[in-house]
């Protein structure tokens, strides 16, 4: 019996909860599109507005969505005292907890991913920038995830964390939601787009190096 | 799953808490409280409510950091010997800590994957808490009574040697407390160790039991 074989475990674990709460699954993915689809009625349907906003539109309503959430990575486990239960396992609770997380990741980042290019193409986006928008929603939507969970973790004791989550974590987004929004302006205008790809990719390196450990150590504050 | 060595199943219980104190909303709990556990011994802690009992499970079992003093498994700080410490401690709180939308048996499968499994097989820890027949499906639509047996179930399919039990007979019917009665004069037989806390009277009939009593000036 190994760390691996733990991690491997609780991430089948997460992903087969998933399945069983099957109704909660598109949740999500249509808030994601209701957002999308408010902005064309509230701003008018102005063709070339609506092609200039897009990128920032498609990257708000994934950050909202992720944030929409969030609260799911430990909330019910720490309700029926599983997270109890996987705090005093012999394993490495960072790599339980990263487990988790990509879990999460893929119930709830992976789908955005798949309907991002449907409704990018709804707003006028053209196709070099939905590639451009396709692979930074992949480096940055693990990202919100990772940060995410430090702030579940930190106030996942609290009766009533939901606005205080937001608090926390959305200002900690917006690094991820410049540069993702960058890349795919400057994909829409014909510009390299390595730099800002490069620095989604150095966030998500640090995401997954830091933000377990983070994350383990507020979930041992919230369970004392 | 691998199966872990003998020489691992039959290992000692050594617990010390040496000096712990608690203190919560400016409130002392207990302080100085020092007591050592080892195989073969089981411990029941007495008080009236809000007296720290659950406190003090808490701590022993890392959940919670003492605000003085420390717990040692075999000699060395809990925080430091986890992985030993954890592969041979089982703790059941108010919470049963299982997940409703899983079966009796996928609940007690990711325990031993996360705690290492035990010499019995998950399917004979379902039988001896009398949950044959019950496995497959979801604990949602077991009672509160059954769901509390699969708790304890976990008890039985980890490696754990050292049981730490929070009002273990919670939700149990008569015939239940008996069982786990019985459980637990075997586990203490066989070398285990336990530390719970109970509001029902506790009958063991091992000779090995301790009251540590945590309300001061009340007769035990």
């Amino acid at each position: 019996m190994t760390s691996g074989r733990a991690f491997l475990d609780l991430l089948r674990r997460d992903l087969l909860l998933a399945m069983r709460r099957r109704s909660e699954l598109a949740n999500p993915m249509l808030f994601f599109v209701m957002v999308i689809v408010l902005f064309p009625l509230g701003v008018g349907a102005e063709p070339k507005l609506l092609e200039q906003m897009s990128s920032g539109v498609v990257w708000v309503a994934a950050l909202l969505a992720a944030l929409l959430t969030l609260d799911s990575i430990f909330r019910s486990d720490f309700e029926d005292g599983t997270l109890e239960q996987i705090l005093i396992g012999a394993h490495p609770v960072p790599m339980l907890v990263l487990a988790k997380v990509i879990a999460h990741w893929l119930v709830t980042g992976l789908p955005l991913l798949l309907v991002a290019p449907v409704l990018a193409t709804f707003l006028g986006m053209n196709p070099e920038a939905i590639g451009v928008l396709m692979l930074s929603l992949l480096l940055g939507t693990p990202v919100l995830s990772l940060i995410g969970s430090i702030g579940v973790a930190l106030t996942v004791g609290l009766r009533r964390g939901g606005v205080i989550l937001s608090l926390l974590v959305l200002p900690l987004y917006v690094p991820v939601l410049i540069f993702g929004a960058a890349a795919v302006d400057a994909a829409a205008s014909g510009m390299p787009v390595t730099g800002q790809m490069y620095i989604l990719a150095a966030f998500l390196v640090l995401a997954v190096t830091l933000a377990p450990l983070a994350a383990a150590a507020a979930l041992r504050i919230s369970l004392s | 799953m691998t199966g872990i060595p003998d020489s691992v199943s039959v290992q000692s219980v050594s617990l010390e808490a040496d000096r712990l104190s608690c203190i919560r909303d400016d409130r002392v709990l207990f302080e100085d409280l020092s007591f050592a556990v080892s195989s073969g011994e089981a411990v029941v802690l007495e008080g009236r409510n809000g007296t720290g009992k659950t406190s003090l499970l808490r701590i022993l079992c890392g959940l919670r950091r003492p605000d003085e003093g420390e717990v040692r498994w075999h000699g060395a700080p809990i925080e430091k010997n986890y992985v030993d410490y954890y592969t041979h401690m089982a703790f059941v709180g108010h919470m049963d800590g299982i997940k409703r939308e899983l079966s009796a048996l996928e609940n007690l499968r990711i325990s031993r994957s996360l705690c290492g499994a035990g010499d019995m097989s998950i399917e004979q820890a379902l039988e001896t808490l009398h949950l044959d027949g019950y496995e497959d499906i979801p604990t949602y639509y077991l009672s509160a009574g059954q769901r509390r047996r699969v708790a304890l179930a976990r008890l039985l399919a980890t490696n754990a040697r050292l049981w730490i039990l929070d009002e273990p007979f919670t939700s149990l019917d008569r015939e239940g407390i008996a069982l786990v009665e019985n459980l637990m004069d075997r586990h203490v037989g066989a070398g285990g160790a336990m530390i719970m806390t109970s509001h029902h009277e506790v009958h063991l009939s091992t000779p090995d039991v301790r009251i540590l009593n945590l309300s001061p000036g009340e007769a035990a």
